[in-house]
């Protein structure tokens, strides 16, 4: 069995890897195999593992990429993450990627689709809707036209057929891979002193690059090889971290959070893995499986539209009490819309329920932890007063 | 309905459009202010895919918070009111329309011409073309507790409207907004009464489509962009639909005729602009807090604007689009997909293309506005491409819509100058 | 004689250059820029008044036997003598202004104290000044402000204290009374100081064995040859202030991408980095501006990122790049936000990290953001020509040199040591151009 440090050191070099080895190696490995790269939020990934691709999820440049040419396509008052994706396409490193979903996010990543079809008009783009109406005979019909389209596009890149079984089976495998990932944040929010943040970052971030069937395995392997190491349980405070499911946060500020004092119990550190908050159900077709679960079981997120003002920010407080939580900290990326649209009318909602929280912002490549060490480890000292 | 206008301005002849479009706006303001009086309904909705026939068949009375928020910055009363609103959380870093308008809300609502804004009856959220209206009508409803109509508007990401599209936003319409707005008015959607509406709005964009193209002659008779914030004011909101928009439409358009038989060029502040030295295509919306000072930089100069996409957020009927009364919920639809910051970059590109060709302009410049990101991501890479295929130079400015502190005078008047010294320059190096 | 005058009003220094009527520069000149741009300007083109006065004594005194092949030296010294003239003169006018400010109601208690410490510091400081000024001796600075200021503060100071007075009335005074002297136009009588610099010259060397006499014919034709001030451009950030009809003013787009031209005629792309902004140019093989970007809000990629590295670190400006020189391993600084890097450099250097391989890093910084701007500008085509204060600075100057290479491959870089003049040359140039290609 592999030891949780085993387990570590690959996730951490397939973090560090920003040439993507490991999915080049997989496109060689087979004749005929295909990559579908993909920006956060959501993408139905199982479409592109139904149809043998590989879903590749890229989260930006990290704080270990110079950007030169990306900052030439962006003003200083938008957010890094496009400036680093681009740089990460005009220095080559996505070459092999045989298409790019475009989630929609913001406005951001939605112009940035069409940059790519301008940048790289050879290589197949597409800005993946999704409905904001919740009807399923509106958005469901909608929604289900859309996935569709990705199906046919797919099709077509792959000269394949992919079938309602094929599907059926990839939601199988999906089902199970969020079920995991469900999986590990529970183990960590039950006993964080055993499943580090970083840890439990890395493993999440692994499963953006490596085969689904794979990281599933990784991540049983995780809970079971951290479950029966024997580490120190301190004495932290337990918070949720929230705002981070785009732009994500340097690793170093994920480790700063949990050493100035907070144990870091729920995030928003991509969603895709557990957009869905039951399974999929494979009784029926596929598509429309997808469409309504869409519709009627995702988790709530500021890019989506809430049509029930009565229940508007309070997932943040299920959440919290879920999980046991003292507090909240919005880690929020530089000019990121979505987050820091929601952050007032969440901080209310936090307010009417007495759930301390603080806010600051980052980018991917925040250099300097001292300000953030600072601020979590004066508000974990503060829930414990308070408490 | 129409809405209750003022007596007619006793204004000099030739600015009898500008006194008629003064009046028309404020008379929005003095209708929304006098709801109490009135017992009128009153529906908060966006500029971009807005849905103004349809609101007038419930005899509702439209509250535009951009509009608002544009009319407290060209008071310049917008700097006050976002940072009131960056007090109560708002992250410096979002969009300055949202935070004028929550920083006027919280200042106790009173609208630019200091009557008070009336609270919503129905929030039409028209989600078009701009991420943050989603966030800004949340917010808004989080305050007001008050019915929400979301109107979900594809974006157009390869360039055409599929049929999906227009089935999803016409569905929309019939299960979602217009429920809510019979629930909410008490009164009967009645589809003729929207044909109605839809008619004249057509007969209003044809006078304002010839406006808009009347800039290709030499010297144009008209600023496509500072002018046409004007021009643009009352068919982007409350009075698209109306036979006030048809009469002013059409008077606009004989005065600009007028202009055109005896050569003359745009009317600027301080009177007609003479020698028109520089024709300039503009991408971006304009400084609000500024725009006098903005626009003087260009007419010192002799820069004119021809044409600019700003004029399109709110429909690019020069692109053929018109409000159809014989497939009203279908047109409804189509025309919100049209507006321009729907359209997909290759899309927006090429209309700046089309402009500098069309419109024989001597360059793009790009007005690059820190709030709005739906605009202003992609720019950079559009201005290459534009210069790459027309082989017209291109100029980057900075500013923001309605925040004062994002206006540098000596900044931008810099750029500006040395970019229409270039134009010079290479004119007379025969370049 | 016809001159043809380029003045290039920056955010930090002013400069100003002086053309003949067949395109040779005879004089050079520069000064910090101050509140008044009028003033920056009128010293500046004073200063390469001078320097044109110095070309033209140099061709005079070709040849003369006398100083054989001492010319050189004998220029050099009878500069240095000028320029203590010069800084005599413009100290007896802090004096002046300092005792006129010391006349207000509110310094009626202390009066007779401050004005013998005034006198006393005055004292010392012209007695400094031959040191200051003599053979050898290196000045931290060109400018007056940069040279009497610091001296005046620290021997103010003691000699407050030993008077018993306290030392804020000094400094009230000061702070008043070099505002003022700064903003004066510049005194005339150039003639006078030269021919005062000649004679101190001649008692301080007489080694030399020359007279007065031997060279003063040279002196004075040279400075009787009129300087007729033909056509004046101005340009740089502040020409809007300048009270100049608009034909004599040009943008500093245009301006630099012709003086870049004229300096490197094979120049197809120029970046200059200033005080405050950063800009990449592209010009045809005629110095024809094609295309052009500027910084953004941020001022991240300009030379003020190094002044507050400068501040934060609290060191000279100039200290930065030869210190940064020293690293072996750059460490990659994050921040693209001046503010910011200056918590990273904090961090970095409690983390323990080196403070040469931080800043070589900072440097690295400002050229990766000047890269973006010329991609956003198009791009490099060869010849390169670098300009701008920043271009002084060997650390950026070798961070720049391995990013082009690694962007654009084997490019020609053009940098010349006097490339801060080349906004004003390409003014003096367009100011050439209005009257003799009119």
């Amino acid at each position: 069995m592999a030891t949780r440090e085993d387990i570590i050191t690959r996730c951490q070099a397939l973090y560090d890897d920003l040439d993507f080895t490991a999915a080049r190696d997989w496109k060689d490995a087979k004749e005929g195999r295909h990559v579908i790269g993909f920006m956060p939020m959501y993408v139905a990934r199982e479409i592109i593992h139904a149809a043998g691709m590989l879903p590749l999820g890229i989260l930006g440049g990290g704080d270990q990429l110079e950007v030169i040419q990306g900052d030439a396509y962006y003003q200083s008052y938008i957010c890094r993450i496009p400036r680093s994706t681009v740089e990460l396409l005009l220095t080559d490193r996505l070459d092999f990627v045989d298409g790019m979903l475009f989630p929609s996010i913001c406005d951001v990543i939605r112009n940035l689709s069409g940059m790519w079809k301008m940048l790289r008009p050879e290589v197949y783009s597409h800005y993946f809707d999704v409905p904001q109406n919740y009807m399923r005979d509106v958005g469901g019909e909608f929604y289900m036209h859309e996935l569709n389209v990705l199906r046919h596009d797919l099709e077509k890149i792959g000269d394949i057929t992919i079938t309602d079984e094929a599907l059926k089976n990839s939601i199988v495998v999906y089902n199970e891979n969020r079920r995991l990932t469900r999986e590990l944040y529970k183990f960590r929010s039950d006993t964080p002193w055993l499943a580090p943040s970083s840890e439990v970052y890395l493993i999440n971030r692994a499963g953006m690059l490596i085969p689904v069937e794979d990281h599933n395995q990784l991540i049983k392997d995780y809970i079971e090889a951290a479950s029966i190491e024997d580490r120190p349980k301190r004495d932290n405070s337990r918070v949720v971290v929230s705002g981070s499911f785009c732009e994500q946060p340097p690793l170093n500020l994920i480790k700063s959070i949990e050493m100035s004092g907070c144990y870091v119990v729920d995030d928003d550190y991509m969603l895709v893995n557990r957009w869905f908050t039951k399974e999929v159900p494979t009784d029926c077709d596929p598509i429309q499986a997808l469409s309504y679960t869409f519709l009627e079981a995702s988790v709530k997120m500021p890019s989506c539209f809430e049509p029930d003002e009565d229940i508007k920010g309070l997932y943040l407080v299920d959440t919290v009490r879920e999980n046991n939580a003292e507090g909240v900290i919005f880690a929020a990326a530089s000019f990121c819309d979505p987050a820091l649209l929601e952050r007032p009318l969440l901080q209310d909602v936090l307010n009417d329920a007495d759930i301390p929280h603080i806010s600051f912002k980052y980018a991917e490549n925040t250099g300097q932890m001292q300000p953030i060490r600072e601020q979590a480890g004066t508000f974990a000292d503060s829930i414990k007063l308070w408490s | 309905m129409s809405a209750p206008v003022r007596k007619p301005s006793t204004d000099v002849q030739k600015d009898a459009s500008m006194a008629k479009q003064k009046d028309m706006i404020e008379s929005n303001f003095n209708r929304l202010g006098n709801v109490k009086n009135t017992g009128e309904k009153v529906s908060y909705t966006f500029v971009p895919g807005n849905l103004n026939e349809l609101i007038m068949c419930f005899d509702m009375v439209g509250n535009y918070p951009e509009i608002n928020a544009i009319q407290n910055g060209l008071r310049k009363k917008s700097g006050g009111m976002i940072m009131e609103a960056e007090k109560w959380g708002h992250s410096e870093d979002v969009c300055t329309y949202v935070k004028s308008d929550i920083g006027m809300m919280r200042k106790g609502n009173i609208g630019p011409t200091g009557l008070p804004i009336p609270e919503p009856d129905i929030l039409m959220l028209s989600y078009t073309g701009c991420y943050t209206f989603l966030k800004w009508f949340e917010l808004l409803r989080h305050e007001y507790k008050c019915e929400t109509a979301m109107l979900h508007v594809p974006y157009t990401a390869d360039g055409v409207i599929t049929k999906s599209m227009t089935d999803y936003v016409v569905k929309q319409l019939k299960e979602e907004v217009i429920p809510k707005y019979e629930k909410v008015s008490g009164i009967k959607f009645d589809i003729d009464r929207l044909r109605e509406n839809m008619a004249l709005s057509a007969k209003a964009e044809d006078d304002f489509v010839w406006v808009l193209e009347s800039a290709k002659n030499k010297p144009s008779p008209i600023d496509a962009y500072f002018g046409g914030i004007y021009y643009i004011g009352p068919i982007f909101t409350a009075f698209r639909g109306t036979e006030l928009a048809v009469d002013y439409y059409k008077t606009l358009r004989s005065e600009i005729e007028e202009r055109i038989r005896k050569g003359q060029g745009p009317i600027t502040p301080e009177g007609e602009m003479k020698t028109e030295k520089y024709r300039i295509v503009t991408e971006g919306p304009p400084n609000y807090t500024s725009m006098r000072e903005f626009w003087k930089m260009f007419y010192d100069e002799g820069a004119v604007v021809v044409a600019s996409t700003y004029t399109k957020v709110g429909g690019t009927y020069d692109y053929g689009f018109r409000h159809d009364p014989s497939r009203p919920l279908e047109s409804l639809a189509e025309y919100c997909m049209h507006c321009y910051t729907n359209r997909n970059l290759p899309e927006r590109t090429r209309m700046l293309e089309g402009y500098i060709n069309d419109y024989e302009a001597d360059g793009l410049l790009i007005n690059s506005i820190k709030s709005c990101n739906s605009f202003a991501a992609g720019e950079l890479m559009m201005m290459r491409e534009v210069e790459k295929r027309t082989g017209k130079p291109a100029a980057f400015v900075e500013t923001d819509l309605v925040d004062p502190r994002y206006f540098s005078a000596a900044n931008v008047k810099n750029r500006l100058e040395s970019y229409f010294q270039m134009i010079d320059q290479k004119r007379r190096a025969g370049v | 004689m016809k001159c043809f005058i380029g003045i290039d009003l920056g955010s930090t220094t002013t400069k100003a250059v002086i053309m003949t009527e067949d395109r040779e520069i005879i004089g050079r000149g520069i000064t910090n820029s101050r509140s008044n741009y009028d003033t920056a300007s009128r010293v500046a083109k004073q200063e390469a008044m001078i320097g044109a006065r110095f070309t033209l004594l140099r061709r005079n005194l070709k040849g003369n036997k006398k100083l054989g092949d001492r010319q050189e030296a004998f220029l050099d010294d009878l500069e240095r003598n000028f320029r203590r003239e010069q800084f005599v003169e413009q100290l007896d006018d802090l004096k002046a202004t300092c005792l006129r400010s010391s006349e207000g109601e509110r310094f009626d208690d202390v009066r007779s104290t401050l004005t013998e410490v005034l006198d006393k510091v005055f004292v010392q400081l012209r007695e400094e000044s031959l040191e200051l000024f003599a053979k050898g001796a290196t000045r931290k600075s060109d400018f007056f402000r940069d040279i009497a200021g610091g001296r005046f503060l620290s021997l103010s100071e003691e000699i407050s204290r030993d008077a018993g007075l306290k030392y804020d009335y000094a400094l009230n005074v000061y702070d008043k009374s070099i505002i003022e002297v700064e903003n004066r136009p510049p005194a005339d009588n150039l003639e006078g100081k030269f021919l005062n610099g000649l004679q101190n010259l001649i008692n301080e060397s007489p080694e030399l064995g020359i007279s007065f006499d031997d060279v003063q014919g040279p002196v004075k034709d040279a400075l009787s040859v009129e300087l007729e001030e033909t056509f004046v451009v101005g340009t740089g950030y502040g020409r809007v202030r300048l009270p100049f009809p608009k034909e004599h003013i040009r943008s500093e787009i245009l301006c630099h991408g012709l003086g870049a031209h004229m300096m490197y005629p094979g120049t197809r792309t120029v970046l200059d980095i200033g005080g405050q902004d950063t800009k990449s140019i592209q010009i045809d093989q005629n110095g024809v501006v094609d295309n052009f970007q500027m910084n953004d809000r941020c001022a991240a990629g300009c030379g003020r990122y190094l002044g507050y590295i400068a501040d934060e670190m609290n060191m000279g400006l100039h200290e930065l790049g030869p210190i940064a020189m020293k690293s072996t391993k750059a460490v990659k600084i994050n921040s693209t936000c001046t503010v910011f890097a200056g918590a990273e450099l904090r961090d970095r250097l409690a983390l323990g990290e080196k403070r040469e391989d931080i800043l070589a890093g900072l440097h690295r910084s400002i050229i990766l953001r000047a890269m973006s701007i010329i991609a956003r500008s198009g791009g490099i085509t060869d010849e390169f020509t670098f300009t701008g204060g920043v271009a002084k600075n060997e650390a950026a100057v070798k961070a720049l040199r391995e990013l082009v290479k690694e962007n654009y491959g084997d490019v020609t870089i053009n940098i010349d040591p006097d490339s801060i003049y080349t906004g004003a040359l390409g003014g003096a140039e367009f100011a050439r151009r209005a009257v003799m290609e009119a």
